[in-house]
């Protein structure tokens, strides 16, 4: 399930950092000796943060030039191209790049498009079904058939509903993106802090002001964990909806589409590259945003 | 002092005592069968200061709520005669997306005052918990008295002419607590509220109260009450007093008797 909760990857990842600082400044404490080791040891571990991710990646490419070498025969490379030919063979290739960067073009405003939409729906609908109970058992369960059709089943019929142009495109990419969004503005908002609530309660705030002043500002990490989940999404979404309904302005799904039916793999293996790109920048995005907007009070696993 | 406090501090022991609160033969009964307050009596007028001690699970908090308003009252009649009531919590609910300033000036935007109006409340407000300097902070840069001066100055921003307070400054170290105790009195003093306070501390209790309240266990009702003699300005030598010393030791004993 894509529902993450706020703050849910960031407790481990918090935890190790505060155990790393904390214990050996513990422990130069309890036996008296000078700091001077303690930040040796930190510093040790701040290289190992820089370094280990490194020696992954170099491992990855490794394996990845050894299939292409030592397993496959030269006729088959084409599965596997060695990485640096995504260079030499796409991205110094003009022929490719002029494919390439267009497409990316229109898949980067499909996605960006289906995703503004699918906030201001998923936010309005979550926002509707927080009002009362009744509203919330009318709606949720379609909230959840979102995330159980089997979509690639429906685009198609979208293709032949909507047309196969952008609006299509764009369809797609907002039933694909929805879900978290409606789901982590509804947590968000159900999990306001009760002796929050009766202050307002108190104070005779209107359901209104209550929305504006508390739920909406308390449920803000929640939200934008939905976003950063959705982002990703909303790349895949505009991604299917190209690969699908191949006709139109072709976006990277129909790159794909052709390079891989034509096998030609260093383009092919370049595009996913080029899409994976896109769904890292968006991701990270809106971690960046999120961290603008709630990052100076929200730190779950600092406060508590 | 510049806010234009309705009650001149005089009033508080010069004009006739206006009742603020009103309670008479309350009980609570939750749906569950839990009966958590019985004929409970009570009365509190503008310049009292009232204060609750009994054990855990009495109905103390209970009591604050139905005089608040969170709660009603299943049996008796529970009146409040207050324009502003003040609550204060046993955390300090900050939000923590609002700034020292924005947090105290939170109760008068709900209240729909102007905004210089809501400006200036703050101001004095700060000014008089003595927060001064640190307006732009966020609640997670606060100690946990600096908060709760804060959860303070929110309420006093509506000039209350009834504050509660349940157990506001239970988790405090006892310095700090000492220190927020002599603040609370000088508050008191100046502005004149009634007040009903509830504290797991005799010691507390009679330092701070013009009446103490004991209450007894489940079904909680009030079983004694203790007028205390001292008068308003109060110094923390007090403490260490004979008078002082006798009044807690009668205070205790009653809570011992109740509790059995
Ligand atoms: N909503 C509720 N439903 C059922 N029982 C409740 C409810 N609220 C409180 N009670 C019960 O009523 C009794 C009084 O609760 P209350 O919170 O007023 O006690 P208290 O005197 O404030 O205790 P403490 O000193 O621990 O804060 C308790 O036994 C509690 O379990
Ligand atoms: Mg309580």
């Amino acid at each position: 399930m894509t529902a993450t909760l706020p703050g849910q990857t960031t407790p481990s990842e918090e935890t190790a950092v505060t155990s790393t600082l904390e214990s050996p400044t513990a422990e130069a404490v309890a036996t008296g000796t000078t700091p001077a080791p303690v930040v040796r040891r930190r510093r040790g571990r701040r290289a190992m943060n820089l370094a280990l991710p490194v020696v992954v990646f170099a491992a990855l490419i490794g394996v990845w030039y050894a299939i292409t070498y030592l397993v496959l025969d030269p006729g088959r490379r084409f599965l596997m191209p060695a990485p640096h030919t995504l260079i030499t063979d796409a991205l110094l290739d003009p022929t490719i790049t002029e494919k390439v960067w267009p497409a990316l073009g229109r898949s980067i405003v499909v996605t960006f498009t289906g995703l503004a939409i699918a906030i201001v729906i998923g936010m309005l609908w979550a926002i509707a079904m927080s009002q009362s109970k009744a509203v919330e058992s009318s709606l949720y369960p379609y909230a959840v058939a979102l995330q159980c059709i089997p979509i690639l089943a429906l685009v198609p019929l979208i293709g032949f509903w909507f047309g196969f142009g952008f609006p299509s495109r764009v369809i797609v990419c907002v039933m694909i993106a929805l879900f978290p969004i409606v789901s982590n503005t509804l947590f968000g908002i159900q999990s306001v802090d009760r002796g929050h609530h009766e202050l307002f309660t108190l104070h005779k705030a209107s359901r209104l002001t209550r929305l504006l002043k508390l739920q909406l500002p308390a449920a803000l990490p929640a939200i934008f964990a939905g976003f950063r989940i959705s982002a990703g999404l909303s790349v895949v979404g505009a991604i299917v909806g190209d690969l699908f309904f191949k006709q139109g302005e072709p976006g990277l799904g129909i790159l794909l589409s052709n390079f891989s039916s034509r096998l030609q793999g260093a383009p092919l293996f370049f595009t996913i590259v080029v899409t994976a790109a896109l769904g890292f920048a968006v991701f990270f995005l809106f971690g960046w945003l999120s961290k603008l907007v709630v990052g100076s009070w929200y730190d779950q696993s600092r406060d508590r | 002092m510049s806010a234009p406090a309705p009650a001149a501090p005089s009033t508080a022991t010069t004009a006739p005592a206006t009742r603020v609160l009103e309670f008479t033969d309350v009980a609570r009964q939750f749906p569950d069968g839990t009966v958590a307050l019985e004929g409970v009596h009570l009365t509190i007028d503008r310049g009292e200061f009232v204060t609750v001690v009994g054990p855990s699970g009495c109905g103390k908090s209970t009591l604050l709520r139905i005089a608040s308003g969170l709660d009603a009252a299943s049996a008796g009649t529970a009146r409040v005669d207050a324009q502003r009531i003040g609550y204060v919590f046993q955390d300090a609910t900050l939000l923590p997306w609002r700034s020292v300033k924005k947090n105290v000036e939170l109760l008068a935007e709900l209240h729909g005052m102007s905004k210089t109006a809501t400006n200036q409340a703050a101001l004095d407000a700060i000014e008089l918990v003595g927060l001064r300097g640190h307006e732009k902070k966020l609640p997670r840069a606060l100690s946990g008295g600096m908060k709760m001066r804060a959860s303070l100055a929110r309420s006093l921003t509506l000039d209350p002419d009834l504050f509660l307070f349940d157990e506001p400054f239970g988790a405090l170290d006892e310095i700090t607590r000492e220190r927020l105790n002599d603040e609370l009195i000088r508050l008191f003093v100046t502005k004149g509220f009634g007040a009903l306070f509830i504290t797991h501390s005799v010691s507390e209790a009679v330092y701070m109260s013009t009446r103490v309240l004991v209450m007894s266990g489940r079904p909680g009702h009030i079983v004694e009450s203790f007028q205390v003699p001292f008068g308003p300005d109060r110094t923390p030598e007090l403490r260490f007093t004979p008078e002082f010393a006798k009044l807690a030791g009668e205070v205790s004993h009653a809570l011992r008797e109740g509790h059995s």
